[in-house]
């Protein structure tokens, strides 16, 4: 069922000017399997139309990019994904984004159990106010990862050597987290949505409130996790999303614009449009 | 010369060299001096009655503080000495009654109206509570006592429900803000990793707001401790020591108020003694309320 969906309903064709071409990773011989599917989807705030019938597919085990100007609904898509925008009134959405072949938006699903697998990183590093350990051993405790101190340890230790912090904290776990540095405490988060074990990790700008250094950590660290996890990152930083995405997706106005692989994209795009705000003649 | 005026403020005149301030520039400053002035003073006399009573008390009170005072019932009528031991128990007891009672019902409505922000019922409920903190707490004291004393007399617990309701729309109110002010990414943070919104309530948000909450709290309770009016028809007062919840109990503002109204000498020093034990213990809540507005956000 999901190798037709992701074979039949887009003949990408940019010969129609204007409509946004329906964009997709190349469907053909070895690609991925699907990991997320959005089929006309919408959102709006209100009544104010963040999200126009976005289609697209995000393969398994890669990273895409979601790049576009701000106010251009990349991050209400992202939001989407592990419906976080629940929590905001006055929300309202149609079409529809699929969870390898499950409906995130059907009657009856937990959410609870949705964001379990689908782990999210955002912005601002928002570590909980207690220790590093707790930080990381707490998701996994509540939701039954770990069981007992033994599981834990190994849990907390797994997933901070995941997120590459292990060397840097091992001998203080028992610290608070609000002593680490900004890129150490956004590192703690990823750590702890990996000590979930999640499907999929969404990542919201996670390095833009980072200087170069820790920045480039972070882009190892994705390049690094994205043999084990499906990602999707949300960036401004162009240079960023041509290092470390497999696939791009440029969002405009509500609207998906093109999506493809990245060097595609960033070296030959379909659309006016893109190629624009990648040379930087907008946004 | 010959230009249009800069801006409204600039005056083209001839009598205004380029250097020297001209007149106007000269009041404006002055002005400005006067009015920052006029805040400083207002600052001093907000603080002076402070000083004014803390001195009056120490000068009148502090020659009745023995340890007596602090351990002993009141003497009988007429007698010199006696203490005001049974009143400073009553009004722990009678605090704690109303902590145990109001506290967890206001924490949770505080959270609540925090949680549900901008509904209906919210927004109800908010107006009410604004309203309960408009009260005179003597109207709180007739309800309580038409309620509950009529039914089952005067005692410390009449007195402990008068004083939580007194405490509820505080305590709501400050918890309120308090857990709002925690950051949203927080939140997000714990629901994004698959915790309940109780989940994520409980072991998040409320701990992230623990010290403000807790802050509020303190200050709620010193000032109930310090209330006469919910009491006098309900925990009654009492001459005797007792902690029976079912009887009338001693309260250390009740007894100023009877000490005071009294028409011997001696009482009247002891109600300025007690009026000074009372403000030191609302202080010295007060103190420690300052200690815990740490913000759990700046690292240990």
């Amino acid at each position: 069922m999901q190798q037709t969906y992701s074979g039949a309903p887009q003949p990408a064709a940019p010969a129609t000017p204007g409509a946004p071409a329906a964009p997709q990773p190349q469907a053909g011989q070895g690609a991925p399997p699907m990991a997320i599917e959005a089929d006309d989807f919408s959102f709006w705030y209100g009544s104010a139309r963040a999200l126009n019938d976005i289609t697209l597919r995000i393969p398994q085990k890669r990273v895409t990019a979601l790049i576009g100007p701000s106010g251009c609904g990349k991050s209400t898509f992202l939001r989407s994904i592990n419906r976080m925008n629940d929590l905001i009134p006055g929300i309202r959405h149609d079409g529809d984004i699929r969870l390898h072949g499950e409906s995130v938006y059907r009657q009856g699903l937990d959410v609870v159990q949705l964001r379990k697998r689908v782990g999210m990183v955002f912005q601002k590093s928002n570590p909980f106010p207690k220790s590093i350990y707790e930080n990381v051993a707490y998701g996994a405790r509540v939701n039954g990862v770990a069981r007992g101190r033994r599981d834990l340890d190994e849990v907390v230790e797994r997933s901070l050597k995941q997120a590459a912090l292990w060397d840097e904290v091992s001998d203080r776990l028992d610290r608070s987290a609000l002593g680490l540095s900004g890129g150490q405490q956004q590192r703690l988060c990823i750590a702890r949505a990996l000590a979930v074990q999640p499907e999929v990790l969404l990542m919201d700008e996670p390095a833009s409130a980072l200087d170069p250094i820790a920045t480039q950590k972070i882009e190892e660290l994705i390049y690094q996790l994205k043999d084990h996890y499906t990602i999707v990152i949300v960036t401004h930083n162009m240079q960023q999303a041509a290092r470390v995405s497999d696939f791009t997706a440029f969002f405009y106005i509500g609207q998906l614009v093109e999506m493809g692989r990245t060097e595609e994209i960033f070296t030959n795009p379909r659309e006016e449009r893109t190629e624009a705000y990648i040379t930087g003649r907008f946004g | 010369m010959s230009g249009p005026a800069i801006g409204p403020m600039t005056e083209p005149g001839p009598h205004a060299p380029a250097a020297a301030l001209s007149f106007r520039d000269r009041r404006r400053r002055m002005v400005s001096r006067v009015m920052i002035g006029g805040t400083g003073v207002a600052a001093a006399v907000t603080v002076l009655p402070l000083l004014l009573i803390l001195f009056h008390l120490l000068r009148a009170g502090l020659g009745s503080l023995n340890p007596e005072f602090f351990t002993n019932v009141p003497a009988p009528v007429g007698q010199p000495g006696g203490g005001v031991g049974n009143g400073v128990l009553g009004t722990f007891i009678l605090v704690a009654l109303a902590g145990a009672m109001g506290l967890p019902v206001a924490i949770g409505a505080g959270i609540y109206l925090a949680e549900a922000e901008g509904g209906r019922m919210a927004n109800l409920i908010r107006f009410v509570t604004d309203v309960m903190n408009g009260i005179p707490s003597i109207v709180i004291g007739i309800f309580v006592w038409a309620w509950i004393v009529v039914a089952v007399g005067f005692s410390a617990f009449a007195g402990g429900v008068a004083l939580a309701i007194m405490l509820l729309p505080m305590v709501t109110r400050t918890t309120e803000e308090m857990v709002r002010l925690v950051p949203r990414e927080l939140k997000e943070g714990a629901l994004a990793l698959g915790f309940t919104r109780w989940r994520t309530t409980l072991g998040v948000v409320l701990p992230a707001a623990r010290s403000g909450i807790l802050t509020g709290v303190l200050v709620a309770l010193a000032r109930i401790a310090g209330e006469t009016a919910p009491l006098l028809f309900t925990a009654f007062g009492n001459p005797f020591w007792s902690s029976d919840l079912g009887k009338p109990i001693a309260a250390l503002p009740v007894q100023i108020f009877q000490y005071a109204i009294s028409p011997y000498e001696d009482q009247h020093r002891q109600a300025w003694a007690a009026s000074l034990l009372l403000i030191g213990l609302v202080l010295a809540v007060s103190l420690a309320a300052r200690f815990l507005i740490r913000s759990p956000y700046r690292s240990r």
